[in-house]
């Protein structure tokens, strides 16, 4: 996280080979990415642009998710399958056959991301994905990244949404000036009043609140909704109590 | 991409972006007459260098340098066929005169190149068009032209994401035949073509609503007046013109095998 300009997709396009360094070197997987071509790293490493327009170009949403996949290869009952997969798992289906150009810009966005999705890569990369996206989406987007995270897979967010990171609960790297300025716990990073700002951000309203009722002797580490419920109830039984 | 860098305006000050659009489109003419005027490399070679102080007093040194590295595929492609249809129907006397004459319809192209760039990086898009303007071109029509110079640089950094998107998405463009090749590139044409089309709508949408063409008559808050120095440089281009037509109807021009040879 870090605000515009702090490097956030500089950092994430050397993940992929895009950008190399000028200096060091980047281990993906254990591969130098200074030895490894970009279609080679994609296959493990699937990256999902900010701007869905930057990459959508077939006929149909299918043909598109489709794109990919045949790039690396599979064989076309595979890609057969993989596409109804991503499909369902975005919530896509009804669109199959639809021009990718006529969809929404939030739909637009989860074609893109249903195209990276279906190749099933290691490592995850997501630049901004929930700009254009409602309440719902969001919801979902959430639950997905956490459920491919169970899987034993790699997600890495880039987004200045830190309502959206803190619901998450992530180890957080925050960027200022081309520079990382903290690499945490969700919990201890977002927090801190003072490195947050550095970054341009705010920290999540929950943390802010609890933050202006330290003098009640609330924690100020709080980050969920559910967590401060929790932690209000106790103060209010606590008072009613004596 | 390195070729459009050196057409792009570069807003500092030098004497060069202080001369009127208008004496500098006249010199750019007149540097093409005369490019065209001459096919012997002697001549071609002094109007090359005579460029290079015009470029410092620009301050335009590193895009010009970097245009000249972007132009060297064509200027190749251009000494090859040279060299190649000399050789089998040019009926000339030895391969240096071949070598000599490629060479110095490559320089007329680069020199062409040359004169462009300095126009450009020099001219902001707006007093372009105000020239334009000024010259009586409508101004719809200005209007369509600056957006088109002004949308390169951008299209060409869009083109840029668009390739890392694709090449994101396993594409490798240097693989396969020719004809590959050729198909590797229709994910990259057609999101840009697209996204260029939502941009000029939107353009036209943002316009339309700050009221574009409402009133008939335009004023503009600056005009363009030609001041002494302005004549100076077009004088001086004219009188550059006049020698440059005498040198080449009554003066014996060596080649440069010559002058190695006699000298």
């Amino acid at each position: 996280m870090g605000q515009n300009g702090a490097g956030k997709t500089t950092l994430v396009k050397h993940f992929i080979g895009l950008l190399r360094p000028t200096r060091g070197r980047v281990l993906v997987d254990g591969v130098d990415t200074r030895n490894a071509s970009v279609a080679e790293l994609a296959r493990k490493v699937g990256f999902v642009f900010q701007n869905p327009d930057h990459q959508l170009f077939s006929e149909t949403v299918e043909e598109e998710i489709a794109f990919a996949l045949r790039n690396f290869g599979f064989s076309e009952k595979t890609i057969k399958e993989r596409v109804d997969w991503a499909l369902n798992l975005l919530d896509l289906t009804r669109y199959r056959k639809t021009s990718p150009f006529m969809l929404s810009g939030g739909e637009r966005k989860r074609v893109a991301l249903a195209s990276v999705l279906a190749w099933d890569p290691k490592i995850l990369i997501l630049d901004e994905p929930t700009i254009g996206q409602d309440a719902y989406q969001k919801e979902r987007l959430r639950h997905f990244i956490i459920q491919l995270n169970q899987q034993g897979k790699t997600v890495i967010v880039v987004t200045h949404d830190i309502e959206f990171v803190a619901e998450c609960e992530p180890r957080v790297i925050l960027m200022a000036n081309g520079r990382i300025i903290a690499d945490g716990e969700a919990r201890e990073v977002l927090t801190d009043p003072t490195l947050v700002k550095e970054a341009s951000l705010m920290p999540p309203e929950i943390t802010q609140v609890f933050i202006r009722l330290n003098d009640f002797g609330f924690p100020r580490k709080v980050l969920g909704v559910y967590e401060a419920k929790r932690l209000i109830l106790e103060y209010l039984r606590g008072r009613a109590g004596k | 991409m390195s070729v459009f860098e050196g057409l792009r305006f570069r807003n500092i000050s030098s004497p060069i972006h202080r001369i009127d659009p208008r004496a500098k489109f006249i010199y750019v003419c007149i540097l093409f007459a005369i490019a065209v005027l001459f096919s012997q490399l002697i001549p071609l070679l002094i109007l090359f260098f005579s460029q290079i102080p015009l470029v410092i007093m620009a301050k335009v040194k590193r895009e010009w340098l970097r245009l000249m590295r972007g132009t060297m595929f064509f200027a190749a492609l251009i000494f090859i066929t040279n060299m190649i249809s000399l050789y089998f129907y040019g009926g000339y006397p030895s391969l240096l005169s071949i070598i000599e004459r490629s060479v110095a319809m490559t320089l007329r192209f680069i020199i062409l190149v040359e004169s462009f760039s300095i126009f450009f990086a020099t001219t902001s898009p707006d007093m372009l068009s105000l020239s334009l303007e000024q010259m009586g071109v409508p101004y719809e029509f200005c209007f369509a032209f600056i957006t088109a110079i002004r949308f390169v640089p951008v299209l060409a950094e869009e083109a840029q994401s668009i390739m890392d998107a694709q090449k994101a998405r396993g594409l490798e463009l240097e693989r396969g035949n020719f004809i590959k090749r050729i198909r590797n590139y229709i994910p990259i044409l057609i999101p840009l073509i697209v996204s260029a089309i939502r941009r000029s709508m939107e353009l036209a949408e943002a316009m339309e609503s700050r009221a574009w063409g409402a009133s008939k008559k335009r004023t503009n808050l600056y005009t363009l007046k030609m001041g002494v120095k302005d004549y100076l440089f077009i004088s001086i281009s004219i009188i550059i013109l006049v020698l440059s037509l005498y040198v080449c109807f009554f003066v014996y021009i060596p080649s440069l095998a010559e002058l190695i040879r006699f000298g």
